[in-house]
């Protein structure tokens, strides 16, 4: 069940567009950069944003968090709400169960299918990010790149990182042959590998969130729409919130509390409360949700 | 899978099944009730199918079909009741017993930008057979599709197929298992005269080679010409579930079709029941006995045949007006009334043969 969930998520032309546009972002944002040579100034605009003019390595970092906030979970809310809700509507859900196919099992394919999703996504963007950023920004010019200034870590619960220095995964470079991690101390190739794979794995695990809202909705809906654009409301009352002074009580439940503190992982050493905290988080709304989309789904009558 | 216990419930369960009745049912439902909320959908219904029969369930739209094949399958919990379907508890025993139906739930269902093939394929990967059911997949999809009438179709998506090929492909998708039991909601949607009676034609070969047929369908012509037994439903009920053959049993009664139909009334006065023009029914018993009592006395007789009720009547008879018949509240039990005088004239008596 879980092959042909993923056969017939790489078979469906939605699951290219949307990979192609998530990339298209970071790339359009390059051409920019490139023509103009304008970038935002350290501790303004989306992270690591700064200082890609310096180092093109550092375009991966940067583009995730240009996809993170809006086109990320934007697709995931869109393929995990469809997930029950869209074979519902197709009419193909009945046809699944009766095959037979058992809800649970159904409802678990379904998971991994998102899971693999938002993972193919979120490694396209890196490598098209890198590519991007070697041919069009050009590789490190400078071995370290803006300090962070102030560098209180793990404050930025909006969008605002300091200037920075990340990397990217692979290596050789005589110039950089060290990258500066945003704490200022130097990172080690190795190190910088394993840390893009945390951030990803971070990433990844923040949209299983999201993709647990929408698997839920999608199992009380039969429109699509429904469920995705419910779970796209969830987040962005989250954001609202995280914002919000007044909310301070709610924000370390709210599900984007810690979207941002995979940035944490280019610190030197890697600032883990955050990490923690927001795995912490995620991992709860994963199961509260998953078990309510069980609790449902296995229930439920069929009249779609 | 394998577990002893579940195999011994099974044989439990279908021990007392077999207890029941003679034969060995198929489907069999207890009491079978569901309701949403206060509106109830079925009500008490002790559904009997046995191996080997073409079932038709008939009933207006909204009387419950839809319920009770969702039920069957699993798909809707049923609120009170019993199922059993192959001689195991339903839907305890999903997992055993689905495998061995094939199964069209209304509307065919397939992913649009698929081949109809491919929508198959996918289908069938999804549920259990493991290896054994790869190895042999792309047979059986090919000869699902020869089946039903679509052995030459090629690689264009279903979204660009017509409504019968997509009710093909979704019988298709059902005996790709080659399974013991079909159960069809309406199979004949969408289909073109020639598409029923392919249908028609396909259903009954497979029946012959033993799979019992279970379908429901408000189409009364197409279960007269395919099954042997017919249940109805109405409002929710199981208002008759009988051999059609006993049904339609003659019923005493000979039509005769004559152009001297007045002179026909006198002399076989006080037997006519009802006359319609040239058309008289005729409380009788041999039909040839009559036609030779007719013309010795010189009467033309231009049809005869033993009065048989149509399977029209015989449901019209039985239930009410479809759900979907909306009348205002205070005038409900007249337009019921006079709607089922209107339909009665308008199913006149048909000679059972000819003279």
């Amino acid at each position: 069940m879980i092959r042909v969930e993923l056969v017939k998520l790489f078979r469906r032309p939605r699951t290219w567009i949307s990979m192609v546009l998530t990339c298209a972002l970071p790339f359009l944002v390059a051409i920019f950069i490139t023509i103009t040579h304008l970038a935002p100034p350290p501790g303004q605009g989306s992270a690591f944003l700064s200082a890609v003019l310096q180092n093109g390595e550092l375009y991966p970092a940067a583009a995730l968090a240009l996809v993170l906030p809006v086109f990320l979970p934007v697709a995931v809310a869109v393929v995990a709400g469809d997930s029950i809700a869209g074979e519902a509507a197709g009419g193909t859900l009945r046809y699944l169960l009766v095959r037979p196919v058992g809800r649970t099992r159904l409802l678990v394919a379904k998971l991994i299918s998102v899971i693999t999703y938002v993972l193919f996504v979120v490694l396209a963007v890196t490598f098209t990010a890198y590519a991007t950023g070697i041919f069009l920004l050009g590789p490190s010019r400078a071995a370290a790149v803006g300090q962070a200034p102030g560098g209180v870590p793990g404050a930025g619960g909006g969008g605002a990182v300091p200037g920075i220095a990340g990397q990217a995964p692979t290596a050789g470079q005589a110039a950089g042959g060290a990258v500066t991690s945003l704490s200022g101390a130097p990172l080690s190739l190795l190190q910088l590998a394993e840390r893009i794979a945390g951030a990803i794995a971070f990433i990844t695990v923040s949209m299983l969130g999201v993709a647990a809202i929408a698997l839920f909705l999608s199992t009380i809906t039969d429109s699509a729409l429904g469920s995705a654009l419910g779970s796209l409301a969830a987040l962005v009352a989250s954001e609202v919130l995280v914002t919000l002074n007044a909310a301070t009580v709610v924000q370390p439940y709210l599900p984007t509390r810690y979207w941002l503190a995979w940035i944490d992982f280019f610190r030197q050493p890697v600032f883990w409360r955050d990490i923690q905290r927001g795995f912490g988080i995620q991992a709860v709304y994963v199961v509260v949700f998953l078990a309510a989309a069980w609790a449902n789904f296995s229930t439920k009558d069929i009249t779609a | 899978m394998t577990d002893p216990a579940v195999t011994d419930a099974a044989a439990a369960d279908a021990g007392s099944a077999d207890a029941g009745s003679a034969g060995p049912g198929v489907i069999r439902t207890r009491a079978l009730t569901k309701r949403y909320g206060a509106v109830a959908a079925v009500t008490s219904v002790d559904l009997e199918v046995r191996a080997g029969d073409r079932y038709g369930l008939l009933g207006p739209n909204g009387s419950g079909k839809t319920t009770l094949v969702r039920m069957l399958l699993g798909l809707v919990y049923a609120t009170s009741g019993e199922i059993e379907v192959l001689g195991r508890r339903m839907p305890r025993n999903a997992r055993e017993v689905l495998p061995q139906i094939g199964a069209l739930i209304e509307e065919p269902a397939a992913y649009p930008h698929l081949s109809g093939r491919a929508n198959l394929a996918l289908l069938d990967a999804a549920g259990p057979g493991g290896r054994a059911a790869r190895r042999t997949r792309r047979r059986r999809v090919d000869e699902a599709l020869e089946q039903v009438g679509l052995g030459g179709v090629d690689r264009r998506p279903v979204k660009t197929y017509s409504l019968g090929m997509r009710q093909r492909l979704g019988l298709a998708g059902a005996l790709i298992r080659r399974p013991r039991l079909l159960v069809l909601d309406e199979p004949g949607n969408g289909l073109d005269p020639h598409g029923i009676r392919d249908l028609r034609e396909l259903l009954i070969r497979l029946n012959e080679a033993g799979v019992t047929v279970f379908l429901s369908s408000h189409l009364m012509a197409e279960v007269e010409q395919l099954c042997t037994r017919v249940g109805v439903l109405d409002a929710g009920r199981l208002v008759l579930q009988d051999d059609l053959a006993a049904l339609r049993a003659p019923t005493g009664r000979i039509v005769v079709d004559t152009p001297d139909a007045d002179r026909a009334v006198a002399l076989l006065d006080g037997q006519v029941e009802q006359r319609d023009g040239h058309r008289l029914r005729v409380r009788a018993e041999d039909a040839a006995a009559l036609n030779a009592r007719l013309v010795a006395a010189g009467l033309r007789v231009s049809a005869i045949g033993a009065h048989q009720r149509t399977l029209e009547e015989i449901v019209l008879a039985v239930t009410g007006t479809g759900s979907d018949h909306v009348t205002p509240h205070h005038a409900t039990a007249d337009h019921a009334t006079s709607d089922h005088m209107t339909s009665d004239h308008m199913t006149s008596d048909q000679p059972g043969g000819s003279s």
